[in-house]
């Protein structure tokens, strides 16, 4: 039995199954669906108090966006191998088409680059075929100096 | 005038009010552990639905009572120039143009100080008269 090396880089699953999702991300019930090699994955599972059309039963537009922001976040620490303080700068998205009711929905989150200060991503959100996309994202995230000061009035937290 | 919010304004917990400046809808989000995304701070998810909340109840003002067509978003555009935290923040939408198919609308969220916008939005939206879309 040969030892497996320890492995020093960032883990999405680890990270979203303990310390990751709370809050926000616990009260919309995000969870960890997979990892490749730049990209992670989250899902949304269906429920009645995310919808944003009570006459289609249509998931509101502000989950997928906490979806996004979270997977294309976790995508960010994976391509760095560690986790790194950073606030979201913009987050532009395209609904191409309502989720399905009844259906989880899937965000993949991809980082496709880094610079100093500021982390480039993308993704797409599916609720079932990743080829037939129900949103596309692009944003970009700024890392935090130090960890942003808690009382108030001070710094704004960037 | 009332406006028909969907369960998921509900879950994030929002109350539209009447703006004093504007004479037009407000969205308050008072705060709770439900809205967080790291200690101390508001989830940016949070601050968009809000910024979505807002802008749609604003395009609702703008029509009017008599018109209510269907309304999809297209996209919307998010900047966020400050941290939220944990306190009521406040959201409200102004309507640039309302066109046959399409409506813009922006919004601002802040905290204390309106001057003082913790992120906004640009947001298109398309809109169904007569059913189709």
């Amino acid at each position: 039995m040969t030892s497996t090396p320890p492995d020093p880089g960032f883990d999405p699953k680890h990270f979203a199954d303990t310390l990751g999702l709370f809050g926000h991300a616990a009260h919309l019930g995000l969870r960890y669906a997979g990892q490749g090699a730049d990209w992670v994955e989250l899902a949304i599972a269906h429920d009645p108090r995310l919808v944003g059309n009570t006459e289609t039963g249509v998931l509101a537009s502000g989950p997928i966006i906490a979806l996004m922001d979270m997977a294309t976040s976790l995508a960010v620490w994976l391509r760095i191998g560690r986790f790194v303080p950073q606030v979201t700068l913009d987050m532009r998205i395209d609904y191409l088409r309502p989720a399905a009711p009844g259906r989880d929905v899937i965000g993949r989150g991809e980082c496709y680059r880094i610079t100093r200060q500021i982390a480039f991503v993308r993704g797409q959100a599916h609720d079932g075929d990743p080829d037939d996309p129900v949103a596309h994202v692009t944003g970009t995230f700024m890392f935090t100096p130090d960890p942003p000061p808690a009382r108030s009035g001070g710094e704004d937290g960037r | 005038m009332s406006y028909d919010l969907p369960p998921y304004a509900a879950h994030l917990g929002v109350i539209v009010e009447r703006d004093e400046e504007s004479g037009g809808p407000l969205v308050r989000m008072p705060p709770g552990p439900h809205l967080l995304g790291r200690p101390d701070f508001l989830h940016g998810g949070a601050i968009a639905g809000l910024l979505e909340i807002s802008a749609i109840v604003a395009l609702f003002h703008a029509l009017g009572r008599e018109e209510r067509p269907r309304v999809k978003p297209i996209n919307v555009t998010i900047d966020f120039m400050r941290g939220g935290r944990v306190r009521d923040t406040f959201a409200a939408g102004t309507v640039t143009r309302i066109g046959t198919r399409v409506a813009n609308v922006e919004a601002h969220a802040w905290q204390e100080d309106r001057a003082r916008p913790i992120a906004a939005a640009r947001m298109n939206l398309l809109l169904a008269r007569d059913g189709g879309l």
